[in-house]
This record gives C-alpha cells, sequence and structure tokens, in this order.
C-alpha cells in the first residue's frame, strides 16, 4: 500500500462535508491548544522581549551557538569516520569463515548495542583515567562513545546489506579465481556500501543527536553552549531551548532529506535484491537513539 | 568485587534498574498508545490531523532526546510549575516518562505507518468493497494484520527506550548511569568490575530481549 488513499474512498458530497467538518473542529482544537500553551508561557513571563533579544545580537551567535555548532558537528564527523570503519572491520570480522575471529565480533558488536551510550560515556570519562593514569578530554569520551555504540549498528547494517547481495556475486568472483579479501574488497563491500548508504546518513542523524549527550560531561556542543552556558549569561533558559531545538531540526531535517534522496538516487540503478531479503536487511537496523 | 558486596551499593544498583525498568514500562504504553494514534492521523482522510501527526514526528524524531527531557524538566518543572507529584524523584520519574514518550512515539508513528504500507493493497480494497468506514477498514482489517510486521521494528524501539532511560539520570534520577558514575569516583580501584556489572546488566536484559522479539516476529509473520 503506497498512498494512504487506499484506505478511504474517494470523498463524495457527504464525505467532503464531513471531512471539512472535522478539519475545522480539529484545527480549531489545535489551535486552541497552540494558544493554551502560549498564554502558559506567557503567564510564565517567557515571551518577553529582553529574554528573546540576545538572539538577535551578533555575540550571541558568535560567542554560543556557531561555536557549539562546530563542536557538535566535529563530534559527529570523527565518530562518524571512526565508526564506520569499526562498522566495516566488525561486519567482515562477523562474516569471517574462521570462528575464532567471527564469535569475538559478534560478541563485541552484541554487547556494545546492548549498552547505553551514557553509560559508556561515563565510563571513558570518569572510568578510564583510573585505568590509563591520564585523563581523558570530553571530547575523545564522547567520540569513543559514539564510535562504539554506531559502529556497532553499522557494523550490523553492513553485514545484513553484504548477506543481501545475491549469492551469484561472490560465486562469479570465486569463479574467475579471486581469493577471499579480494571478493570481499572488490565484489561485496562497494556493492553493499551503495546499498546501505541511506541507513548510513540516517544513522548519521541519530549520531549528531547522541552528540548532545556531551553536556553531560561538559563538552561544549551545541546543547551546552547555546542552551546552558547562554541561558547562564541572560537567564532565558526556555527561549534558548526553543531556538536550539529549531537548530537541530533543520540541521537533521537536511540530513534525512539528503537520505531520501540517496535512496530514490541508488534505488533505481540499484543491483536487483529479492525482494524479502532486502525487507529484513532495512528492518532490522531502525533503532532510534537519543 | 568488593563494591558489592557493601548492601549500599548493591541497593542502590538494584533500584537504578528498577527505576529503569520502570521507565521502560510506563513510556512503553504511553508511547504505543500515542504512536499508534499518531499513525492512524497520519493516513486518515482529514488533512489537520495528517499535518498534526507529520509535524510530531518531524520535530520529535529530529531533536535530541537530551533536549526534550531537558526541556520536560525545566520547561514544564521549572517554568511552567508542572508538579506532578509531591516526591522530588518521583516527580522527576514521570516527568521523564513524559519526555520518553513524546519522543518515542514519533519513532512508534513511522513503524506503524511502515507496517501499514506492507498490508497488501487488496486488503483494503476489499475492506472498502464490503462498505466498511475509514475507521473500521483500519481497526478491523488494516491495523491486525500490519501488527504483525511491526513486532521486529518494535522489539528494536523498545531496546533504545530502554537504554534511553538511563538520559532521564541528566535531570536528576538515580538511574544505572549515574549510580554507576557515583561508584567509579568513590571506587577508583575498581571500576573495570564496576562498568562491567552495569553494562552486563542491561547486556543481559536487553539482548535476550532482542532475541525474543526476533523469534517473535518470525512466529507471528504473514505467510505471503
Amino acid at each position: 500500500m503506497s498512498t494512504s488513499s487506499v484506505l478511504y474512498d474517494h470523498p463524495g458530497p457527504r464525505a467532503k462535508v464531513r471531512n471539512t467538518v472535522l478539519s475545522v473542529i480539529f484545527g480549531v482544537a489545535l489551535v486552541g491548544l497552540v494558544y493554551w500553551i502560549y498564554s502558559k508561557f506567557d503567564q510564565a513571563n517567557q515571551w518577553e522581549g529582553w529574554l528573546w533579544k540576545p538572539f538577535a545580537e551578533p555575540k550571541t551567535w558568535t560567542q554560543f551557538i556557531l561555536p557549539g555548532l562546530w563542536a557538535t558537528l566535529k563530534a559527529a564527523g570523527v565518530g562518524m569516520l571512526l565508526s564506520l570503519a569499526f562498522g566495516i572491520i566488525f561486519a567482515v570480522g562477523r562474516l569471517s569463515e574462521h570462528k575464532w575471529i567471527s564469535i569475538p565480533a559478534g560478541a563485541v558488536v552484541e554487547f556494545f548495542r546492548a549498552v547505553p551510550l551514557l553509560l559508556m560515556i561515563f565510563f571513558v570519562f570518569y572510568g578510564l583515567p583510573y585505568v590509563i593514569k591520564q585523563p581523558v578530554t570530553a571530547f575523545w569520551s564522547v567520540v569513543i562513545g559514539l564510535t562504539l555504540y554506531n559502529g556497532s549498528v553499522l557494523a550490523e547494517a553492513f553485514r545484513a546489506g553484504i548477506r543481501s547481495l545475491p549469492g551469484g556475486q561472490s560465486e562469479a568472483a570465486y569463479a574467475i579465481g579471486m581469493r577471499k579479501t579480494q571478493v570481499m574488497q572488490l565484489i561485496l563491500i562497494p556493492q553493499a556500501a551503495r546499498a546501505m548508504l541511506p541507513i548510513i546518513v540516517s544513522q548519521l542523524v541519530v549520531l549528531l543527536k547522541d552528540t548532545a549527550l556531551g553536556y553531560i560531561v561538559a563538552y561544549p556542543e551545541l546543547l551546552q553552549r547555546g542552551v546552558n552556558d547562554l541561558a547562564a549569561n541572560y537567564g532565558n533558559i526556555i527561549p534558548a531551548a526553543m531556538v536550539i531545538a529549531v537548530i537541530y531540526i533543520i540541521i537533521n531535517s537536511i540530513l534525512t532529506w539528503f537520505a531520501g534522496w540517496l535512496e530514490r538516487r541508488t534505488g533505481t540503478r540499484r543491483v536487483r535484491v529479492p525482494r524479502q531479503r532486502a525487507g529484513t536487511a532495512s528492518s532490522t537496523v531502525v533503532e532510534p537513539q537519543g | 568485587m568488593h563494591v558489592f558486596s557493601d548492601p549500599k551499593n548493591f541497593d542502590a544498583f538494584l533500584s537504578s534498574f528498577l527505576w529503569i525498568l520502570k521507565l521502560t514500562g510506563a513510556s512503553a504504553v504511553g508511547a504505543l498508545v500515542l504512536g499508534v494514534l499518531l499513525a492512524a492521523m497520519r493516513v486518515s482522510p482529514v488533512p489537520v490531523l495528517r499535518g498534526f501527526g507529520a509535524a510530531w514526528v518531524n520535530i520529535f524524531r529530529n531533536t535530541p532526546l537530551t533536549l526534550v527531557i531537558f526541556f520536560c524538566y525545566f520547561g514544564l518543572f521549572v517554568t511552567l510549575g508542572l508538579s506532578l507529584s509531591q516526591d522530588l524523584f518521583l516527580n522527576i520519574y514521570w516527568l521523564g516518562v513524559i519526555g520518553l514518550s513524546t519522543y518515542t512515539a514519533a519513532f512508534v508513528c513511522e513503524a506503524v505507518r511502515s507496517g501499514i504500507n506492507t498490508v497488501p493493497t487488496g486488503q483494503a480494497e476489499a475492506a472498502r468493497a464490503i462498505g466498511l468506514t475509514f475507521a473500521q477498514t483500519l481497526r478491523i482489517v488494516v491495523l491486525p494484520q500490519a501488527a504483525r510486521s511491526v513486532i521486529a521494528p518494535f522489539g528494536s524501539i523498545l531496546i533504545a527506550l530502554c537504554k534511553n532511560a538511563t538520559i532521564v539520570g541528566t535531570i536528576g534520577l538515580m538511574e544505572s548511569s549515574s549510580v554507576m558514575k557515583d561508584l567509579i569516583n568513590f571506587n577508583g580501584d575498581a571500576v573495570i568490575p564496576i562498568f562491567l556489572v552495569f553494562a552486563g546488566t542491561f547486556a543481559a536484559i536487553l539482548i535476550p530481549t532482542g532475541y525474543f522479539f526476533g523469534w517473535l516476529a518470525n512466529r507471528l509473520a504473514v505467510k505471503r
């Protein structure tokens, strides 16, 4: 069922009237809800000009929001590169024919997928310094946490992607005399990476959102700089949270749109994958995370 | 393991995971109800409802959960004075449940919507042909079939929800990650055992849950 209109008949005169009436009723209710929220914030004096005025000053942007945004993007970028590497290595490791590689690789992936990101960030930031006898910066504790978690998710995505390729691909490669490494490097990974590209980009959205956890270890990212520090200076925590939320929504919407665009674009040229297996490949990796 | 042989630490460990389970349970119910309603809105014939559902999904799916929880505490509680319980921790708990439910509902909605898409067109067409209304088509014919195909995504949403419950610790609930942080700070000599116990407990809860949902999804799958 690709279009939702299959669920109801093309509206006739009565249905049109009913839909209009319902639209008006829910529209009024919605406006009422928005107004109620507005008035609640108004009673709490959250719409006063001085709370919003800082956002019109360049200093707010150059000192708080833009450096925070840059730190967020930096952590997300480094985290993405490292988790891609982690994902490829562990996906290939888990598909290995040697039990002594595939079982530990599988255990690592399963373990890190099951451990909350916050727990890992706390361990790296507070615990690891006791072990390695030197402090770990907030940046690296965020990046290491993001890499282990998202790398494991991507490893599962890659594995599903490689397994969803038609068996003929690797058979043909073996038939022309390629070795296992060559089959993996030249035949399987490039095709799987292409099929998995939309999932990789949507995982980037998850990763970008997760960088917000960095504020707990005082990493100066967007939430820390834009909400905590800004509000500490101007006392406008609610307006600041709203502005920062809008920035996150804009960036992530662009990335989501980009993932959809990639899916449409690669979808038409993609190798034919049996439908059922393609379905399982994409459904195993839908994993929302804060 | 001397850290956990101290009954005070062991109690903190147990109660921290109890908070996680309570948060997961209450938020799962909230997110499920809200998510199915949102999905029904998104496929409904009324444009205003479709727009409302789409806006909800786009806003909450693209906002970090940390910010949502942050807003529940500083917006709903501190600024608007919404107090849900006299007890400090219980109040934070319910604020956390609100945040987790609203956030997770967006993912449940998307899962249900893609589940609806797996039901063959003929089913809805046949339902319309025998004169069922939109609500009847959805309730009697489409949703029961869609439910079977969304079990696997629901499993991964539930697992993510359980892990996300730790984020409520950022507004002061003594859940497992906050307790682990405190234990690490007081027991610098046993950092790795502490981490392994906390992480291992999550793994022991969540990995079997994942396999259970995989098994259930296979068992209830519609053979087509």
